[in-house]
């Protein structure tokens, strides 16, 4: 068909007849605007916007590309970064991803993103595309993707959906990244009946570049020409952005499986492959990724980035489905597409790049200097707009908040649960429970060896990635957020999770550098899940400040609510650290025999909100105190430690305590140890129970050789750090021996920890 | 455009052909990279690390360059669309390497590696096929092998029987042939590889890897290239005690080659 008799047959709303048919309905409603939305709409034009120009407007301007509501609460993350922390930052928050110098000329860019929505829907491809989107922001940057990681979070383990939940999207996240060759190092899955009808589908990656390769998303140089390439576009995903992810879901609407897009996860390799050569080449000027919000995100960003002008024909847009109308081509989400900018001597390289990789793609305009993008339709203006006024100014709401009335019940109901008699038995309830249990099941499904640079990954406190064969140079990530914590108290639960992940790369030998987030609430039209958000922004940011690490970037997840009730406030923290030398990272278990076994900090009686807590069904009081001055002392000694070759093993103590973290590290590499409590217990003026489950933090767990003693005692004692020598690594005997409780043999902690997931999934 | 502009720009210089001055640096290994495919820098990787030269070959060249050997790298070439390997086999390299590898013991020495043995059985270079894993999942893990064959091009640096410890991953690993077929290469000896202690995909006599009946060609599910360099394998090998990562039992696959063709 003719792009003349499309436009015939669409009938097409063209910019002439707005202005001759001021009085015309449209269906804004239906696309998500609100009506205060789209007269300020018609106020901006001044005319009524066509149809092409309204679904750009309502996906540009919905919750998920616009932060609308939660807008006013991240300019935190902006106004509390001081100078000290900008040092490393080379790209900050704004861009597709931040930028991270980590020396010798390299940079890293790292970011993690939400794709929940979607995958509750359409569990594989929701999944499979989450990776993907993500993947695209980070070659956007300029960089070589490295590496992925996927904070995951379910509904009840034995809820019969859970299932259908856990084997789609642990299935998409395998499917799409084991086929992009990027290394899965690492993640989250923890399952709480209040994920179960919104579970967290999190993705994040990492990518690397020299400093001179990085590309923004910009659209300057009059003249040059404007380039559609990867995937066809089809009508996938047409108004996933405004439609799933800002809106929570309700049984009595229709079913929304058409909104969710579907990967092809060769395209995006090919892809990535293909930019990288296009980059080498040095012919893009800018280059921007095709997500949420598809065309209409792409060329009003890139327009509004850089000169201010863009002329656009639409019909040049290659299609997988010849009848969709101009409004479902600016908002269809097909997958594994790319927009950049050439200038007009660079086209013919361009092109023999395209051709090489058999990528397919369509010039589809040129930048120019008018301050407007102007989208045609066969040589019909269908969009004439100010491109700010899409992908800036979209609106800003300050939504009310209040604390809810709830929280002092919450908080006055401390747990107080009678004490386990048993405490071996506990510690194997413990270490089979659904969020301590061995992850191997999920892992396994996960290629982590991939670009054979991977130098840890999970079960390890965080994944490690070596940049530079020559010099060793290399990153560590790691993810972390407790729901329940920030149940408890949102303020202190952004704080705990930074904390945890903070500590989690810092144990792995890693210089904590900068903070990417995702943040995921229920609706933000709800003042309490509002007042919640506002807290974690304000946690967060009050601790990024305070570790003096910065936070690149990231993105909002609201509306995760199903009928009426809110997921726990879970803000996902990234955190990233650097490597002058991969070989010298920490593992997480011990293997050497009479190697000392010391633990750092000390331990409160803090189960509130625990892990043990929740497996006697009780989520009350206080979450643990949070000391950040001793989290940085604490790094600091981890990371000397490492540097010197003081430790051979750590591991930080989160949820599950030090119960967790001795069977974890005894696991590791199936090497037991012999463990005294007493003195612990005497120092802290604990109980044995308290010693082994309270969730204090600021604590780890290290494995020192004997010949490192003095150096090791000597060092915390010079950093006024409290450390206790509480056993021995055992190689004779396979159990983790606590003297005077009981006697695990290793074999069966590995039954009861590694047998949980293939029960319920396998 | 030549296959020498496919630069892999980031992580490493694929582009320096040798770590080592030694006979070995003189024997040239290609490995190809089609649409798709993901471990054709560790391939080149473990080529240097095992003293040879790498050079990187295009699917889509006529030219073999001159190469002493050739590996087919693992993947997903073509997304591993209407079955793994089928569309590969047809690329014009392919072609060039079918022809230089049937030709009896003093023919081009190939090794597929998971895609790449999958695109061999494809290329007819190798019997039977691989097939989705028998448990329907993709699976990492890393495995425990017998060689069972040390006369191969790719296995001299090993004896009949030695165990080692090798990275397994992937989706459709289910080697399967008919039965006369499997009782062949048994009685040719052409099973180079077998899956120790657990089957990890079902396959048929838990097959892991064959080779033609000159031993030139070998295909291999497990990954040899992810057990090359201490620090970044798997936490174990079958010789002993290793450290974080340590293990490189498949550093020999590649050590062997070399060997062979420098005589």
């Amino acid at each position: 068909m003719t792009a003349e008799a499309m436009s015939r047959k669409f009938n097409i709303d063209t910019v002439a007849q707005a202005e001759a048919t001021p009085g015309q309905d449209l269906p804004w409603a239906a696309l998500g605007l609100t009506e205060s939305e789209y007269r300020r709409i018609g106020e901006i034009l001044g005319r009524r916007p066509t149809g092409a120009e309204l679904a750009m407007y309502s996906v540009m301007w919905s919750e998920h590309c616009s932060y609308k509501s939660s807008k006013v609460h991240l300019r935190q993350f902006g106004d509390k970064v001081t100078d000290g922390m900008k040092e490393h930052l080379l790209v900050g928050i704004g861009e597709n991803a931040g930028v991270v110098d980590i020396g010798d000329g390299w940079a890293v860019t790292f970011k993690v993103e939400s794709h929940n929505h979607p995958s509750f829907v359409e569990p594989y491809q929701g999944a499979a595309t989450g990776v993907g989107g993500i993947v695209r922001d980070i070659i956007s940057m300029g960089a070589r993707p490295v590496a992925v990681m996927d904070p995951l979070r379910f509904g009840a383990i034995d809820h019969p959906d859970t299932a259908r939940l856990v084997h789609g999207i642990v299935a998409g996240i395998g499917g799409y990244g084991n086929s992009l060759g990027l290394p899965n190092i690492g993640g989250e899955v923890v399952f709480d009946a209040v994920y179960q009808g919104n579970p967290l589908v999190n993705a994040l990656a990492v990518g690397v570049l020299r400093h001179e390769d990085i590309r923004l998303a910009n659209a300057s140089g009059t003249g040059n020409r404007v380039v559609l390439f990867g995937a066809r576009t089809g009508g996938d995903g047409i108004g996933g952005a405004s439609v799933l992810a800002s809106e929570s879901f309700d049984s009595s609407k229709p079913s929304k499986r058409p909104a969710v897009q579907v990967g092809d996860p060769f395209a995006e390799k090919v892809l990535i492959e293909c930019c990288l050569e296009l980059f080498k080449a040095s012919v893009v000027e800018g280059i921007q990724d095709l997500g949420a919000a598809g065309i209409s995100c792409a060329t009003s960003e890139l327009a509004s980035n850089g000169d201010g002008g863009m002329h656009v024909e639409l019909t040049n847009v290659l299609l997988r489905d010849p009848s969709l109308t101009p409004g479902e081509i600016l908002m269809s989400e097909s997958q594994e597409r790319m927009m950049a900018v050439v200038t007009p001597e660079n086209v013919s390289a361009f092109e023999a790049i395209m051709d090489r990789w058999a990528v397919e793609y369509s010039w589809l305009g040129e930048v120019t200097d008018t301050g407007r993008l102007i989208i045609e339709w066969d040589g019909e203006t269908i969009v004439d707009v100010d491109p700010r006024t899409v992908a800036h100014d979209g609106p800003v709401y300050e939504r009310p908040y209040h604390r809810p009335a709830w929280l002092d019940d919450v908080q006055a109901d401390a747990f107080d649960a009678e004490q386990p008699t048993d405490l071996r038995a506990a510690v194997l309830e413990l270490m089979a429970s659904p969020n301590l249990c061995s992850k191997d099941w999920v892992t396994d499904q996960f290629d982590r060896y991939v670009q054979g640079n991977t130098a840890l990954a999970m079960p390890d406190d965080a994944g490690v990635v070596r940049v530079d064969e020559e010099t060793g140079l290399g990153v560590a990530i790691s993810t972390d957020a407790n729901g329940r914590y920030s149940y408890l108290d949102p303020y202190e639960g952004a704080r705990l999770a930074l904390a945890e992940a903070y500590r989690n790369v810092a144990t792995s030998g890693a210089e904590p550098l900068a903070v990417s987030d995702c943040l995921n609430f229920g609706s933000p039209e709800d003042p309490e899940v509002m007042w919640q958000f506002a807290e974690s922004v304000r946690g967060l940011a009050d601790a990024c400040q305070e570790l003096g690490v910065p936070v690149t970037g990231g993105n909002v997840s609201l509306y995760n609510q199903t009928g009426g009730v809110a997921v726990h406030p879970t803000p996902v923290v990234g955190v990233l650290g650097v490597f002058d030398d991969v070989a010298r990272r920490t593992p997480s278990g011990w293997r050497e025999d009479g190697q000392a076994i010391y633990l750092l900090g000390t331990t409160k009686d803090e189960l509130d909100g625990s892990e043990w807590a929740n497996l006697r069904g009780h989520l009350g009081g206080r979450p643990p105190a949070v000391d950040l001055a001793a989290e940085k002392t604490l790094a600091a000694i981890l990371v000397n430690c490492s540097r010197d070759g003081m430790i051979d093993a750590a591991h930080d103590l989160s949820e599950g305590g030090l119960a967790a973290v001795l069977s974890e590290m005894a696991l590791r590499f199936g090497v037991g140890a012999r463990i005294g409590l007493d003195e612990l217990c005497e120092r802290d003026r604990i109980d044995a129970f308290t010693a082994l489950f309270s969730e204090s933090q600021g604590r780890a767990v290290v494995a020192v050789p004997r010949s490192e003693e003095v150096r090791y005692n000597d060092m915390c004692t010079a950093r006024n750090y409290p450390t206790l020598r509480i056993g021995v690594v055992d190689t004779e005997n396979e159990a983790l021996d606590l003297q005077g409780y009981f006697n695990l043999p290793l074999d069966q902690l590995r039954e009861a920890h590694r047998g949980t997931l293939p029960r319920h999934f396998g | 455009m030549t296959s020498t502009s496919i630069e892999t720009p980031l992580i490493g210089d694929l582009q320096a052909v040798t770590d080592d001055d030694g006979p070995l640096a003189t024997v040239r290994v290609g490995v190809v990279t089609f649409p798709g495919s993901l471990d054709d820098r560790d391939a080149m990787r473990a080529v240097r690390l095992a003293g040879g030269s790498a050079v990187q070959l295009w699917h889509g060249d006529h030219d073999l360059q001159e190469v002493d050997a050739v590996i087919i790298p693992g993947g997903f070439s073509y997304g591993d669309y209407l079955r793994a390997g089928a569309i590969s086999r047809f690329a014009p390299l392919m072609e060039q390497i079918t022809h230089a590898a049937s030709g009896g013991a003093n023919a081009l020495p190939v090794l597929g590696i998971c895609n790449g043995f999958q695109i061999l059985t494809e290329a007819h270079l190798l019997p039977g096929s691989m097939i989705k894993n028998e448990h329907l999942h993709f699976l990492c893990r890393d495995q425990r092998l017998r060689v069972e064959n040390a006369d191969t091009h790719w296995t001299g640096e090993y004896w009949a029987g030695e165990e080692v410890v090798i990275p397994l991953k992937n989706q459709d690993g289910q080697f399967v042939a008919d039965n006369r077929t499997l009782d062949e290469l048994e009685g040719e000896g052409r099973v180079v590889f077998r899956y120790v202690d657990e089957n990890p995909n079902g396959s048929r006599r838990n097959i892991a890897g064959i080779s033609n009946a000159a031993g030139n060609v070998v295909g291999l599910m497990p990954h040899p290239e992810h057990a090359v360099e201490a620090g970044f394998g798997p936490d174990s090998s079958a010789r002993g005690d290793v450290g974080l990562r340590g293990g490189t039992d498949g550093l020999g696959i590649f050590t062997s080659v070399l060997r062979k063709l420098v005589g």
